[in-house]
């Protein structure tokens, strides 16, 4: 294996290799989740923290079954529960918890960048991002990479396949971390973004951005694309007054029963999640063999298993050879 | 040592140098054939037996003994393959990673499970593997056939069919293949 990092910040800190490295070790994990027990012993002994400061469902409950699958010691950490209600920093927190002697911390907050401040401040703990405000979340766009490649063919054949693939981020890029970490992802492994969204939810700049196109017009993108993949408009971050109402972006941007019968018959139709049902997708599309949005979902596991895997359980380089 | 874990072990991308070839592809033919009949003979009538070859080296080995069995016995043996990574009990000591896919399609429970690896030496990944066994039923005996025992075990472990005992020291290297066995060394690139 080449240089896999110490810590999970960005889809960015993972070439080619590293991120073919990371599917196929989520393939064993995936078999792992097949079995009757689908358990293994692997991280037994080590402690593993979620730090969420924002609302999640699948993020956290993905990373703490992971964990769990693979008999580490999970501790879920509520932000509005904890010292940090009494005034206590988050660089003491993270101390805290280091002097704890946990092993690995998995955050998510909404400011951009406070995993690799947390990087900056620990000695010995990994930090994995679970999604840092308009920043990053490199897990999830790993599951995309694991669902697509699995979707076609899997293996070694649908990593190949990944190759040259035409894929459609539709939404809010703007205030999407994960837009940013696919785009990350997808261009790593040699596939084509174009990005679809009216302009008030591109970033103010596109410079230095990886994608091949930007587009507008989503009726023109859909009929040529591999796979497309939709973002949810977040109203918790503001994305709602970007556009004059929801019902006008559905019009302009939703993936509605009508488009999707304009798709290539083997187009593969993605979702983040939480989906919301006729905003971004309609009802029934998200209902379509082609939507492959729990799929994702139970990817989540295995790809977060395999990161838990690669991020704690290598130790250092160089034990003593054997057969 | 398969070809994928040696990429990843210090020193990384070592190449293996072969010294002296110890059995030919001729020798290795004979040595699973004679194995099979002994693997019929010990369990006869082979049935509820199944072979359950360790990724990577140990599953071309155990494809060709149920093709022995096979030819010798008339008997058609499943067979799996196993992955023993998650399992191993130096996990945070060096780099350990999956080599393939876990492939048992079968409940073991009841069975004599035959595993099937290219070289034993410490033993260690047996202890994994049984473990990692468990998983898929509970077999009603568990035996091991290795084409090369090499010595320097670590656990109390013993094979019960063997293609060859080959006395080597420590840091040497045991390559097995179709094409016959070698004794050589890694070397860095």
């Amino acid at each position: 294996m080449s240089a896999f990092p110490t810590h999970l910040l960005s889809m960015e800190d993972l070439g080619p290799e590293e991120i073919t490295e990371v599917l196929r070790v989520a393939d064993s994990f995936v078999e792992v989740g097949r079995r009757a027990n689908p358990k293994v012993p692997t991280l037994r002994g080590r402690t593993v923290a979620t730090l969420f400061f924002e609302d999640s469902t699948r993020t956290r409950m993905s990373f703490e079954t992971a964990a769990k699958r693979m008999s580490a010691d999970v501790l879920s950490f509520a932000a509005g529960s904890s010292s940090l209600k009494k005034g206590e920093s988050l660089r003491d927190t993270v101390e805290t918890i280091e002097a704890i002697g946990i092993d690995s911390v998995i955050i998510r907050h909404s400011s951009s960048g406070v995993p690799a401040r947390v990087a900056e401040w620990v000695d010995h703990c990994v930090v994995i991002n679970a999604g840092d405000g308009w920043h990053q979340h490199p897990t999830q766009a790993l599951l995309d990479l694991y669902t697509v490649r699995q979707a076609l063919g899997g293996g070694d054949e649908g990593l190949a396949r990944l190759e040259g693939l035409r894929v459609a981020i539709v939404g809010d890029i703007r205030h999407s971390r994960v837009a940013r970490s696919q785009i990350a992802a997808y261009t790593a492994m040699g596939a084509e973004v174009t990005l679809v969204a009216p302009s008030t939810l591109l970033p103010p700049s596109l410079e230095g951005w990886p994608v091949a196109s930007v587009s507008h017009d989503l009726d023109a993108v859909l009929p040529k694309a591999d796979v497309v993949s939709l973002l949810r408009v977040q109203s918790e971050r503001g994305s709602g007054a970007f556009v004059p109402s929801l019902r006008e972006y559905t019009a302009g941007y939703g993936l509605t029963a009508r488009r999707a019968a304009v798709l290539q018959p083997d187009a593969l139709i993605l979702h983040p999640g939480p989906i919301v049902r006729g905003v971004e997708i309609a009802s029934d599309v998200a209902e379509l063999p082609a939507a492959l949005i729990t799929d994702q979902v139970s990817n989540g596991v295995a790809i977060r298993m395999a990161v838990l895997f690669l991020l704690l359980g290598q130790g250092p380089a160089g034990g003593a050879l054997r057969d | 040592m398969a070809e994928r874990e040696r990429s990843h072990t210090r020193p990384r991308g070592a190449v293996f140098v072969p010294r002296a070839q110890v059995m030919s592809a001729e020798d290795v033919r004979r040595a699973t054939t004679r194995m099979a009949h002994e693997i019929a003979e010990r369990n006869r009538g082979l049935q509820h037996v199944v072979l359950i070859g360790l990724q990577t080296g140990g599953v071309g080995i155990a494809q060709r003994l149920a093709e022995a069995l096979a030819e010798a016995e008339g008997a058609t043996i499943p067979v799996g393959t196993l992955d023993v990574a998650f399992y191993r009990d130096d996990i945070g000591l060096r780099p350990v990673l999956p080599e393939a896919v876990t492939d048992i399609s079968f409940d073991l429970t009841g069975s004599t499970v035959v595993l099937v690896d290219d070289v034993l030496f410490t033993g260690r990944t047996i202890r994994a593997a049984l473990n990692a066994l468990g998983e898929y039923g509970r077999a009603q005996v568990v035996e091991l056939a290795v084409m090369v025992d090499r010595g320097h075990r670590e656990l109390p472990i013993r094979p019960d069919y063997v293609g060859k005992n080959l006395p080597t020291s420590r840091d040497e290297m045991v390559d097995v293949s179709d094409e016959g066995v070698s004794l050589g060394e890694l070397v860095s690139r």
